[in-house]
């Protein structure tokens, strides 16, 4: 910023207005093309969403690299402030894997408590319908006791 | 004791000189003030970050997710089916302030007045357009399509079928797994932007229909006969989608917008204190703008992350 003259970082700002914008619209390019919204059909393509899903990831990073970086000005900032700023978010890579697997296996859990229960279900049918001949017995002795 | 005593008087004459003790030196040669935002904006992205992570848990713990581009394709004018385009246009509204707000901190630097209040009151209006456009979004969800904390009408369909009238006979409506719908509400006229015309005729009362299942709310669940996979052939009713999604939506976007609303007000204070001259008396290139400017852009950073979970991915 200091060794910059002025005309120079008011292009450099504009530069940067069409670059978030273009990146923005290519963002949602990508993301409606995932989507089957730009060619019919592709929404079906397993692979193509999680690619689609990653580019969308870096152009964001890269969002917001470009924004702490040029607009907040980090870049002219000593490097010990950066470092102590960006570093803890380090800390965030950890708390997603966790937390995306851990609700993953929320998913899976419950998929088996439903296939348990269904399951259960049809044995205790089965059981019925077995036992369906002593049912008079069974009440009876319920009833004295 | 002993120790003490030295570390005090060291202190003392460290004071005298102006050391470290009395703030004689600027840690990472930055002013106490921006030094503090910037931990200030760590921290409110921990914050964010928490909102965001949870929101993605709970998202893979659900089988099925409302897709957004089904969601969020509505816009004010009546525009039906424009997914996400009512959305580029308010990160294109942050953007744009951004970009205005580093004009303002440019101008400061150079000390020019007129031209830090000029594009403080240009960050400002975009600012407010933000809101006034995430009001209409927030109105249309709750008032149109009644989402609220815990109603999440947008459904995702986990069988392929067809819908049934409401006599209950077959339709030509058909649909394939993962496809999305809304639950709407009874009563006359909702089918009207769905190209169904108005079936006001229809009783609504609540309960079982032959075609539907009017719930307590109101809700209308449509039926549909199941034509694929194991289930062939039995009559399910539509379902709510995930509950998770209503609270998120509004905790997280709501979350967000309160910042845009609070960057406004002190962006409107700071501009009334530029333009009356306090800054300039300061003589320190308009640090308080400079300071204003780094909240102002992290606002739109968080919207940057706010933009991919919610309504990209």
């Amino acid at each position: 910023m200091a060794n910059m003259s002025y005309e120079d970082s008011k292009k450099l700002v504009y530069k940067g207005l069409v670059l978030l914008a273009v990146v923005t619209l290519v963002e949602v390019f990508f993301s409606l093309l995932g989507k089957g919204h730009v060619i019919g059909g592709l929404e079906d393509i397993t692979w193509l969403g999680y690619l689609v899903g990653l580019i969308l990831i870096v152009l964001s990073l890269y969002k917001a690299y470009y924004i702490i970086y040029e607009f907040m000005h980090m870049r002219y900032e000593v490097k010990g402030l950066a470092l102590s700023v960006l570093l803890p978010t380090v800390l965030l890579i950890w708390a997603i894997i966790a937390f995306f697997q851990e609700g993953t296996s929320w998913k899976n859990r419950r998929q088996q408590i439903e296939e348990k229960d269904k399951q259960e279900l049809k044995e205790d049918k089965a059981k019925e319908e077995l036992e369906g001949m002593r049912m008079g017995k069974t009440i009876e002795f319920e009833y004295r006791g | 004791m002993a120790t003490t005593d030295s570390v005090t008087e060291t202190q003392e004459t460290q004071e005298q000189q102006g050391g470290s003790w009395k703030g004689g030196e600027a840690p990472f040669k930055a002013s106490y003030g921006k030094l503090m935002m910037w931990y200030f904006l760590l921290s409110d992205a921990f914050t964010f970050a928490g909102f965001l992570i949870a929101y993605g848990a709970l998202r893979f713990s659900s089988p099925t997710w409302p897709v957004p581009d089904f969601v969020f394709s509505t816009a004010p004018f009546g525009v039906h089916d424009a997914p996400l385009i009512f959305v580029t246009i308010m990160s294109f509204l942050l953007i744009i302030s951004s970009v205005t707000m580093v004009r303002a901190v440019q101008e400061g630097h150079r000390e020019n007045k007129n031209g830090v209040v000029f594009w403080m009151l240009l960050t400002i209006i975009g600012g407010a357009g933000f809101l006034g456009c995430q009001a209409w979004e927030w109105n249309n969800l709750i008032a149109v399509e009644h989402m609220t904390v815990n109603t999440n009408p947008f459904g995702t369909h986990t069988e392929a079928g067809v819908y049934l009238d409401a006599e209950g006979n077959e339709t030509d409506e058909t649909f394939e797994i993962g496809d999305s719908y809304l639950i709407h509400k009874a009563g006359g006229g909702h089918g009207a932007d769905h190209g169904e015309g108005d079936h006001a005729e229809h009783d609504y009362s609540v309960g079982d229909h032959p075609g539907y299942v009017v719930n307590e709310q109101g809700f209308l669940q449509r039926k549909f006969l199941v034509t694929d996979g194991p289930n062939e052939g039995s009559v399910m009713a539509q379902q709510f989608g995930p509950k998770a999604f209503g609270a998120l939506f509004f905790f997280i976007t709501g979350f967000h917008g309160f910042h845009v609303f609070s960057g406004v007000v002190f962006l409107f204070i700071i501009m009334i204190n530029a333009a009356s001259g306090l800054y300039m008396a300061r003589k320190n290139g308009h640090e308080m703008v400079e300071k204003i400017g780094l909240y102002w852009h992290f606002v739109d950073l968080v919207w940057v992350f706010v933009f991919l979970v919610f309504y990209l991915l």
